[in-house]
C-alpha cells in the first residue's frame, strides 16, 4: 500500500519499521474474515485492515490519537489471528505495539480508564500485590452489581467476576527449581507473575514432567514479569525494562551452567519473550543478548515434543477439547505439538469448531472490554460444548480462567493432563470428574 | 499520478452534511452510523488502494427495512449511495465519493434458511462466500463459485460483480448459481427476483441484476444453489519449460472438450511468490505451472488425468505431480488463492482482469511481457486459464508516482490487447472506476446507450454508485 511519511518522520526507527509493515499491506481484506471483533461488530474500523489504515493515517500525519482511533485500537484483542491469515506477511503485532505506544504518548484517557489501567499495570505483574487484590476482590463480590453502575465500574465488576473462577485453584508461593542426577539438559522455567499466584499447579506439573525426563529446572529468584501485560497497556518503556531485566537474569544463567531452553507454560508470555530480540533491536547493549534469549524460548509443549518422551502410566481415553490460545497458535504458530502430546498420552483429542477465534481473555482484555469479551466467551463455550468433551485443555492461564468462568466442564492446562497421565497427581479441578 | 478522474462533489450536498447525518440517525441504529473523520477514513477505499475518497457518512444497517429507509431518504433528498460488501473489489467498485453515503452490508451476515432437499441456502448479502460453504460442508454440500478472495468477500459483492473463481470452469460463475434475491430499489421499494429454483417465471431480471455493480439496487438477501461435493478431487501440478507450452496445453485441453474442475496458471514469478508463502511444493525449476483439478470416482479421475497428461506432455510438460494428501491439496489451493496477497511481500501491484479466447492465451502472454517491459516494469501472471480469464499483476512501487502512471498505462495497453484479440475488459472483477474509461473501447455508443437506459429504468437519478462503470461524460446521453 502506498504510504506518505515525511523523511524526518522516517528517521525515527519505530516509524520506519512501521512504514515497512504498512507497505506490505495490500488492503486485500482477507484478515477481516478471521478477526473476532469484525465478526461481532461488522465495522471496518474494528477489523485488522481498518485498524492498520487508521494507524497509518495517525502515524503519517504525526497526529495525536483521537478518541475514535483509541476506541478501535482498544477493542483489538491482540489475538494475532490476522497475522496467521495475512498472505502478505504484515506484522500487525509490531504495528499495533507502536500504535499503542503512540496512544500512550499523545492521548489522555478519561480518569476512570487511566486509574484502572494504572492499577492493572501496578498489580498484575507483582505476585504479592495480586494476592492482596484477589482477597479484596473476594470480599467485594457482594457489591459488584452496584459497582457496575459507576463510571468505569463495569470493568471492576468484570474483574471481581473473573476472580471468582479462581476459587478452585489454590494460591501458592513461588517454586524453587529442581535438580536431577546426571541431567540430560538444563532449562529455565518462567515462573510467570499471575501464574505464580493463580496457577502454581501448572508449573509444578511442568517441573515434574521435565525432571522425569532428566531435565534440570532453574527458576531464577530475581526473574520478573515478561512485560506482556504492560506492553499491551501501552507502557512501552516499562515493557522494555522488564525485557532487559529478564535478559540479564537468563543471560547470567546461560553463563553459569548453560541453558538449553527457556521454557514457558503461559503462551501469552512466550510470544513476548520470543519477541525480545525485536523489542530490544535498537539497544546496542542488549540487542544481541536479547536475540539469544528469544532464540532459546520454547513453549513447554514444543520442548517436550522434541524429547524422547516416556509412555503414560494411567488409563486415559477421556475426550479432551483442545483450545489453542491465540498466543499459541497465532503468536507462536505452535499448533500440533500440544495435541500430539495429548494423543500420545491416550486422550481422545477433539478440534473445536472456529478454533482460530479468540475466547476473549487476551491478557487484560476481559477486564477492559468486558462486553466483547463476554460475547466471545459465550461463542467459544458454545463451540467447545458442540464436541462434547469431558475435559478442556489449553496452554494459557488467561484462557483457562476465561473459559472456566463460562462452562461447567473442567478446564486444565495441557501439561497438567500430560503429567497426570505419566503418573503425576490428578489436577484439583478434575477431582470427581473422571468417573 | 492518479489518472482516474472523480467528479466534483455536489457542494449543495456537502453543505447539508450535518442535517443529512441528523436525519440518518433516525433511520438506522446508532451503532450503524459512522460520521467521524477517523472512522469514515476506514471506508475511503477498497482493494484498489491507489484511489481514495472520503465518504459523507457510512451506514451499516442490520435489516432490509433499514436499507429501504436509508435508500428512500437518499432518493428523496438526492444523496448518492455507494453499496459496499467487504471492500475487496479490485476495480474500485466500493470506493465512495465525498457527496455519497456508503451503505455497508457487513452487519447483515445471518444465514436465513438451509434446504437440503431442494438444495438451496438463503443468506443475507453480507455473509462471506466461504462461510456459505462452511455452513453446508458438514452435510457434504458446497457453494460452487470460489473467488480467491472467498474468505472475505460477500455474496452481495459477488452478485454485483458476477464473481468467479478457480472451480467455475466446471460449475459456472455466480450467475449460474444464484436462484433469487431480495433487493431494495433506490426509492426504497423492496422486490424479490427469482425464487428457490433455477429459471423462475417472468422476465429474467435476476440475470440483469447479476453483474450490475450495485447500480440497479442493493441486494439484501440471496438464495443460492448448493451442490453435493464430488466423491473425490485431486489437483495435479504440471510444470512447463515455457509459457507458450503451458498456454497451448490449456487451449488443447479445452479444444478436446475436456472440462476439469479447474485449470489455473502461474508463471515463474508467481510460482516463487506463492511457494514462499504456502510451501505447497510447486516446482521452482519451470517457467510456467498449471494446477489442474479433476474430480469424481478414482476411475473417472484416472481416465481424465491420463488424457490431460498426454496433452501436457505433448506440449512439453516436464513435471507432473499429483497431490498425495488432503494437507497437500489444501496447501496447493492456499498458495493459489493467496497469490495476490502474497505478491504484496515483493511489490505493489495492479491486478488486471481481461478475458481472452483460450486459443489466444500463448500469444497474449507473450505480448503482455512485451508491453510491461516496454513500460519498464515487471509482471507476474496467475489466473483462471481454463476460462481464459487473465490476471497479469503489474508490479510497481506505489510510492513512486512515475511508476504508478507507467503501471496504469501498461494496464490499459493490456486490456486493449484483450479486446483486440476478441476478449473483454473484465472477466470477473467488474468495471468499477478502474476500467470505466475503457468501456468505449469495448462497446460502441449504441451498446452503451442501451445499457444506460436499463440502468436509468432502475435508478433514474443516477444515485447508486454514480461514478462507476459508464464513462463520466456518457450519462447525459442516456
Ligand atoms: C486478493 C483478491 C483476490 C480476488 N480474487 C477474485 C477471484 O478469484 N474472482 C473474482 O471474481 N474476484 C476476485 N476478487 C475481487 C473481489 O473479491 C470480488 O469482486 C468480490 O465479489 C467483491 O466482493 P465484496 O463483498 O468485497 O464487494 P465490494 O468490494 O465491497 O463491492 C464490490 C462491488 O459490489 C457492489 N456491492 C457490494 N455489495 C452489494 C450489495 N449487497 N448490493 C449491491 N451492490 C453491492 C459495490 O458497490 C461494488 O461495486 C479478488 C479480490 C482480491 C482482493
Ligand atoms: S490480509 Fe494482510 S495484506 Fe490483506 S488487508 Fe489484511 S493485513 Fe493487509
Ligand atoms: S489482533 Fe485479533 S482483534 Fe486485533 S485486529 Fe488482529 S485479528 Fe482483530
Amino acid at each position: 500500500m502506498q504510504t506518505n511519511f515525511s523523511l524526518t518522520a522516517l528517521a525515527d526507527a519505530h516509524v520506519s519499521e512501521s512504514e515497512k509493515i504498512l507497505r506490505a499491506c495490500v488492503h486485500c481484506g482477507f484478515c477481516t474474515a478471521t478477526c473476532p471483533t469484525y465478526l461481532l461488530l461488522g465495522d471496518e474500523a474494528d477489523s485488522p485492515r481498518g485498524r492498520i489504515y487508521l494507524i497509518k493515517d495517525m502515524l503519517e500525519e504525526e497526529k495525536p490519537a483521537t478518541p475514535q482511533v483509541v476506541e478501535h485500537i482498544d477493542r483489538c484483542l491482540t489475538c494475532l489471528s490476522c497475522m496467521t491469515t495475512c498472505p502478505s506477511g504484515v506484522h500487525y503485532m509490531h504495528l499495533v505495539d507502536h500504535a499503542r505506544a503512540h496512544i500512550a504518548r499523545t492521548y489522555t484517557r478519561p480518569l476512570p480508564d487511566r486509574l484502572l489501567r494504572g492499577m492493572l499495570a501496578k498489580v498484575l505483574p507483582f505476585p504479592g500485590r495480586l494476592r492482596l487484590a484477589l482477597r479484596v476482590a473476594t470480599v467485594s463480590r457482594p457489591i459488584r452489581k452496584w459497582l457496575a453502575n459507576l463510571p468505569g465500574g463495569a470493568q471492576l465488576a468484570a474483574m471481581i467476576e473473573l476472580s471468582s473462577s479462581f476459587k478452585r485453584r489454590r494460591p501458592t508461593r513461588r517454586l524453587p527449581g529442581a535438580t536431577v542426577d546426571r541431567p540430560r539438559g538444563r532449562v529455565a522455567l518462567l515462573s510467570g507473575c499471575a501464574q505464580q499466584v493463580l496457577g502454581q499447579n501448572i508449573n509444578e506439573a511442568a517441573i515434574r514432567l521435565l525432571t522425569r525426563h532428566g531435565i534440570e529446572v532453574v527458576q531464577p529468584i530475581d526473574e520478573g514479569c515478561c512485560g506482556a501485560l504492560v506492553q499491551h497497556l501501552g507502557y512501552e518503556s516499562r515493557a522494555l525494562d522488564a525485557a532487559r531485566h529478564n535478559v540479564d537474569v537468563w543471560t547470567r544463567e546461560i553463563e553459569n551452567g548453560g541453558l538449553d531452553a527457556i521454557v514457558v507454560t503461559t503462551s501469552g508470555c512466550g510470544t513476548v519473550i520470543k519477541d525480545y530480540g525485536f523489542l530490544l533491536r535498537n539497544d546496542n547493549a542488549y540487542a544481541q543478548k536479547a536475540a539469544r534469549i528469544s532464540a532459546l524460548a520454547r513453549d513447554i509443549t514444543e520442548f517436550l515434543h522434541e524429547l524422547p518422551l516416556q509412555d503414560g502410566v494411567r488409563t486415559t481415553g477421556q475426550v479432551v477439547a483442545y483450545h489453542s490460545a491465540c498466543s499459541m497458535q497465532h503468536g507462536q504458530q505452535v499448533r500440533d505439538q500440544p495435541k500430539s502430546l495429548l494423543r500420545r498420552m491416550g486422550f481422545v483429542v477433539r478440534e473445536v469448531p472456529e478454533g482460530h477465534i479468540c475466547c476473549g481473555s487476551a491478557g487484560t482484555y476481559n477486564v477492559l472490554q468486558p462486553e466483547i469479551a463476554n460475547r466471545l466467551r459465550a461463542r467459544k463455550v458454545t463451540n467447545i460444548e458442540k464436541v462434547k468433551p469431558q475435559i478442556i485443555a489449553s496452554g494459557n492461564l488467561g484462557c483457562i480462567t476465561q473459559i472456566g468462568a463460562g462452562t461447567r466442564i473442567p478446564v486444565v492446562h495441557t501439561v497438567e493432563l500430560v503429567d497426570w497421565a505419566m503418573g503425576g497427581p490428578l489436577p484439583d479441578v478434575l477431582e470427581g470428574c473422571l468417573g | 499520478m492518479s489518472k482516474i478522474r472523480f467528479t466534483e462533489p455536489n457542494r449543495e450536498i456537502l453543505a447539508r452534511r450535518d442535517s443529512i447525518i441528523n436525519d440518518l440517525t433516525r433511520l438506522v441504529d446508532p451503532a450503524g452510523l459512522i460520521t467521524s473523520t477517523d472512522e469514515c477514513r476506514a471506508y475511503e477505499t477498497d482493494a484498489l488502494t491507489a484511489y481514495r475518497k472520503m465518504p459523507l457518512a457510512v451506514v451499516l444497517p442490520k435489516t432490509t427495512e433499514e436499507v429501504s429507509a436509508v435508500l428512500k431518504y437518499c432518493h428523496d433528498t438526492g444523496v448518492k449511495v455507494v453499496p459496499r460488501g467487504a471492500g475487496t473489489s479490485l476495480a474500485g467498485g466500493a470506493i465512495p465519493s465525498e457527496d455519497a453515503v456508503v451503505l455497508g452490508l457487513s452487519k447483515m451476515n445471518r444465514v436465513l434458511a438451509v434446504n437440503y432437499d431442494d438444495r438451496f441456502i438463503r443468506v443475507e448479502a453480507g455473509v462471506t462466500n466461504l462461510s456459505v460453504t462452511a455452513v453446508v460442508a458438514e452435510n457434504g454440500f458446497f457453494y460452487a463459485p470460489d473467488p480467491s478472495s472467498q474468505l472475505a468477500c460477500t455474496i452481495g459483492g459477488n452478485i454485483a460483480n458476477n464473481s468467479g473463481g478457480a472451480h467455475c470452469l466446471k460449475y459456472g460463475v455466480t450467475t449460474n448459481n444464484l436462484l433469487g434475491v431480495r433487493m431494495v430499489l433506490i426509492d426504497g421499494s423492496i422486490i424479490d427476483l427469482g425464487g428457490d429454483y433455477l429459471d423462475s417465471a417472468g422476465l429474467d431480471l435476476l440475470g440483469l441484476v447479476v453483474g450490475s455493480e450495485g447500480q440497479l439496487g442493493i441486494v439484501t438477501e440471496a438464495t443460492l444453489r448448493i451442490l453435493k461435493s464430488a466423491e473425490g478431487a485431486r489437483p495435479v501440478l504440471f510444470g512447463f519449460p515455457s509459457c507458450e507450452g503451458a498456454g497451448k496445453a490449456v487451449a488443447d485441453v479445452i479444444a478436446a472438450g475436456i472440462i476439469p474442475v479447474a485449470i489455473e496458471y502461474m508463471d515463474k514469478a508467481a510460482i516463487e511468490i506463492c511457494e514462499a508463502f504456502a510451501k505447497a511444493g510447486y516446482p521452482l525449476d519451470v517457467e510456467a505451472l498449471l494446477i489442474v483439478e479433476v474430480e469424481g470416482s478414482d476411475a473417472e479421475m484416472d481416465a481424465t488425468l491420463a488424457d490431460i497428461t498426454a496433452i501436457a506432455r505433448a506440449n512439453g510438460a516436464t513435471t507432473v505431480r499429483e497431490s498425495r494428501s488432503a494437507i497437500e491439496t489444501a496447501a496447493i489451493w492456499k498458495g493459489r488463492k493467496s497469490a495476490f496477497g502474497a505478491t504484496g511481500r515483493v511489490a505493489d501491484y495492479l491486478c488486471m482482469d481481461g478475458t481472452v479466447p483460450t486459443g489466444k492465451l500463448s500469444y497474449v502472454l507473450a505480448e503482455i511481457s512485451k508491453i510491461v517491459q516496454r513500460h519498464g516494469l515487471r509482471v507476474a501472471n496467475v489466473f483462471h486459464a481454463g476460462d481464459g480469464n487473465m490476471h497479469p499483476l503489474i508490479l510497481y512501487n506505489a510510492n513512486d508516482p512515475s511508476q504508478q502512471s507507467k503501471a496504469e498505462a501498461a494496464g490499459d495497453d493490456i486490456l486493449r490487447l484483450c479486446v483486440e484479440v476478441g476478449g473483454c475488459l473484465t472477466g470477473e472483477h467488474g468495471v468499477g472506476i478502474e476500467k470505466r474509461d475503457l468501456m468505449r473501447y469495448q462497446f460502441d455508443d449504441a451498446d452503451l446507450v442501451q445499457q444506460i437506459r436499463v440502468r436509468a429504468a432502475f435508478d433514474p437519478r443516477w444515485l447508486l454508485n454514480t461514478d462507476k462503470v459508464f464513462p463520466l461524460d456518457f450519462r447525459c446521453q442516456g
